[in-house]
């Protein structure tokens, strides 16, 4: 037993153990470089370019929600922008209107005050050249009342003087009616 | 580097404890005494049957085909079975799992071992796993991933984004494939290696050894003019060193992927020389009392080992994407243009 093991000691199976075989670098080499070339076709090609597929189209998609974050506040702007100058437009038509309204208001104003004052002195006028008229005509009247009273008294001058001056006095009332 | 002292340690610790349990076994008992060295170096060693336990009677073992190729006599493939105990099958034997011809000719052995058919188990695994995560992809084009494909995405993501992209720069597309297969290829094993009964595949030399010539290959096929400047040319250095320099850098391009090799395979083999030693302490001592220590720390040990699985993944990843990266850089970091690399950084960087 004792002689057995010493032998064991002493052979070579830790040397084993550090020298390769040419065997198993025939079987690895060939079943590696076998496995390495399906792997590769098979599983490694799909694997990447999907997983690098993906990811672009991750990068893509968070790209364009930038884009469009940034379209949208764009669009926000834009938006607002136009709303105050309709804002500007309407306030600008509304005082432009404001002010027509008034002008016209102003105008039919002035246009009734001249019509009237130009009906007023038309009055006037009327009433100024009735005046006249009527003046004349008591004019006329007059002289010829004068005249008709100083006819009579010339008829009658000759009967006697109190029934002249009852004749003047009575011809005097009947003007004074008239 | 803490973790190679531990393995070595342990290494050379386990035959005193087995010096000493052998001698108490053999006055005990006529039974096989208990080597720990040797079971662990069974465990963590190739194989050309799959032994899954033995009872006191009976060997429960799956014979895996054996496959020799002889100069002159052409490619036998047969059974394990023939080989087993020590028995000769057409003049081939096995010494120490080790191929030999009886009449001393030289024999190419390619066979399924057990690593080698732990390598086709993990390949398909990963084959059925990533092209169905690939197909949801399709599938569920431009959707939210679901299942499995959710469990996987990150993990991808994040080799494409902190290792890859990091490391290698603008041109990291070429290289995903590559770093992504390697990266799962050693972290399933690492796992499926820790799974008990399975094959130590990442810890063992041959596979490292052929993922870090991988890697090594690949650096010197995408390198370009600066980096070969670097070595032959190093910047700053003055004319005369460069006979010490050139030498040095052109080990340097070994070295790393030497340094990848090593990594794995001593991490990965050290772990599972940890855990069964500690489970072997209840066989040492002959004693159930061990027991709940012994397993308490390997159980730690093993939980440790899950996070190095996916760590020395990432390490061999990240390596290889920073060596690729090296190879593939344009910019050079010149005095004279340093000022002008400064502004074509700044933008990058922002990235």
């Amino acid at each position: 037993m004792l002689t057995q093991y010493d032998v064991s000691l002493t052979d070579d199976p830790p040397m084993n153990l550090v020298t390769p075989e040419l065997g198993l670098i025939f079987w690895q080499t060939v079943i590696f470089l076998i496995v390495l070339f399906l792997l590769a076709k098979f599983a490694w090609r799909p694997i990447l370019s999907s997983l690098k597929e993906r990811e672009t189209s991750i990068e893509n998609a968070l790209r364009m929600a930038d884009q469009a974050k940034l379209e949208m506040q764009q669009l926000k702007a834009s938006n607002e922008k136009l709303l105050a100058e309709a804002r500007l437009e309407r306030d600008r038509i509304l005082k432009e209107a404001s002010a027509v309204a008034a002008q016209h208001i102003e105008e039919a104003k002035n246009k009734a005050t001249e019509e009237g004052n130009r009906m007023i002195t038309q009055a006037r006028e009327a009433i100024q050249q009735e005046k006249n008229m009527a003046l004349a005509e008591v004019k006329n009247t007059a002289a010829q009342l004068s005249i008709d009273v100083a006819e009579r008294i010339l008829r009658r001058e000759l009967t006697d003087a109190p029934a002249q001056q009852q004749l003047v006095d009575s011809y005097l009332k009947e003007v004074k009616l008239n | 580097m803490k973790r190679l002292f531990i393995a070595l340690f342990c290494i050379l610790s386990l035959p005193v404890f087995a010096q000493h349990t052998a001698d108490t076994m053999t006055e005990a008992s006529d039974s096989e005494a208990f080597k720990p060295g040797e079971m662990i170096l069974h465990h963590i060693g190739d194989s050309h049957e799959w032994h899954w336990f033995s009872t006191d009677n009976d060997h429960f073992t799956t014979y895996l085909p054996i496959i020799a190729f002889q100069p002159g006599k052409g490619v036998e493939v047969f059974s394990s079975k023939h080989l087993a105990e020590g028995e000769t099958y057409n003049g081939l034997k096995l010494e120490h799992e080790h191929l030999v011809a009886e009449d001393g000719g030289k024999v190419y052995d390619f066979s399924l071992t057990k690593n080698a058919f732990a390598l086709l188990l993990s390949s398909v695994l990963m084959l059925i796993l990533f092209i169905s995560v690939g197909n949801g992809f399709k599938k569920r084009h431009g959707q939210a991933p679901r299942g499995l494909q959710s469990f996987f995405e990150p993990i991808i993501i994040f080799i494409r984004d902190e290792v890859a992209k990091k490391s290698i720069g603008p041109k990291y597309e070429k290289y995903m494939p590559y770093l992504l297969t390697v990266f799962f290829f050693i972290w399933f094993n690492n796992l499926l290696g820790l799974t008990p009964g399975a094959a130590n595949l990442t810890g063992n030399i041959a596979v490292t050894f052929t993922l870090a010539a991988m890697t090594l290959l690949i650096t010197l096929f995408s390198s370009n003019k600066n980096y070969w400047a670097h070595i032959f040319a190093t910047p700053g250095v003055p004319k005369p060193l460069l006979i010490i320099m050139i030498p040095v850098e052109l080990i340097g391009v070994v070295v790393k992927p030497f340094s990848l090799m090593v990594r794995l395979f001593a991490n990965m083999t050290a772990g599972h020389i940890v855990t069964l030693s500690f489970i072997s302490l209840i066989f040492i001592f002959r004693s159930l009392a061990i027991s709940p220590a012994s397993l308490a720390f390997g159980l730690f040990i093993n939980i440790l080992e899950l996070l190095v699985a996916i760590l020395q993944a990432y390490i061999f990843t990240l390596l290889t994407a920073m060596y690729i990266g090296g190879a593939v850089e344009e910019h050079h970091h010149d005095e004279a243009d340093y000022q002008m690399e400064g502004d074509h950084i700044a933008p990058t960087a922002a990235h």
